[in-house]
């Protein structure tokens, strides 16, 4: 695999980098400040998709295919925690 | 890496972000938390999958590839199941609606319906 990354391609790929990054950082607005707790969910469940891009994007800067099934374990354990915290706020219980 | 294949990346790259900046946008500016909802689940979801094919394009159809598309039908399943599960408790939990012109339907009251 290509380890040097060339030109425009190394350019647009550490851009998208940035901005997924700054939007990370953007959400976190919503975490803090939401007036309700499923507005607090959602950005979280948003902070975690994100993250999971930037994983991604790591990868095609690197050349490291293992950050790919990181981005994976990291959807994954979005997915749970969204679950359990919907679980908990209506019912104040995960497992019964 | 040849030249078409950097394009097509460079093209996903681009079309991922756009989405997942629309999608927080939507985030930050809508009045309500349904139209939150509606706004993040659709669009970073697929601004996350288009992330998941540009690493699908680079590394082929094996290893980190065939995990990029086992990512993708992850991410198609499971980001509807969990933006239904936040606005359902949303509801129970009484989070009114933005505006006076939208209201839930009315519930039926029989027995075994939730």
């Amino acid at each position: 695999m290509a380890s040097e990354l060339t030109g425009v391609f190394a350019l647009i790929v550490n851009a998208g980098l940035v901005i997924a990054s700054a939007l990370t950082l953007l959400a976190s607005y919503r975490v803090i400040e939401g007036p309700t707790v499923p507005d607090r969910v959602v950005a979280l469940d948003t902070i975690g998709t994100n993250v999971v891009a930037i994983a991604v994007l790591f990868a095609l800067v690197t050349g490291e295919g293992l950050f790919v099934t990181v981005s994976l374990v990291l959807a994954i354990i979005g997915f749970i925690s969204t679950i359990a915290v919907s679980q908990y706020v209506i019912e104040g219980d995960i497992i019964e | 890496m040849n030249v078409i294949q950097q394009a097509v990346v460079v093209a996903l790259v681009v079309v991922g972000s756009f989405f997942l900046l629309v999608g927080t946008i939507g985030l930050l500016r809508l009045p309500d938390v349904y139209n939150r909802m509606h706004a993040t689940s659709k669009a970073t979801t697929i601004g996350a999958a288009s992330m998941f094919v540009a690493g699908f394009v680079y590394y082929g159809p094996q290893g980190a590839g065939l995990t990029s598309i086992v990512g993708v039908a992850f991410l198609f399943i499971t980001a509807p199941t969990g933006a239904h599960l936040i606005s359902r408790s949303a509801q129970k939990m009484g989070v009114p609606f933005f505006g006076d012109d939208t209201s839930w339907p009315e519930e039926k009251d029989e027995p075994g319906s939730n």
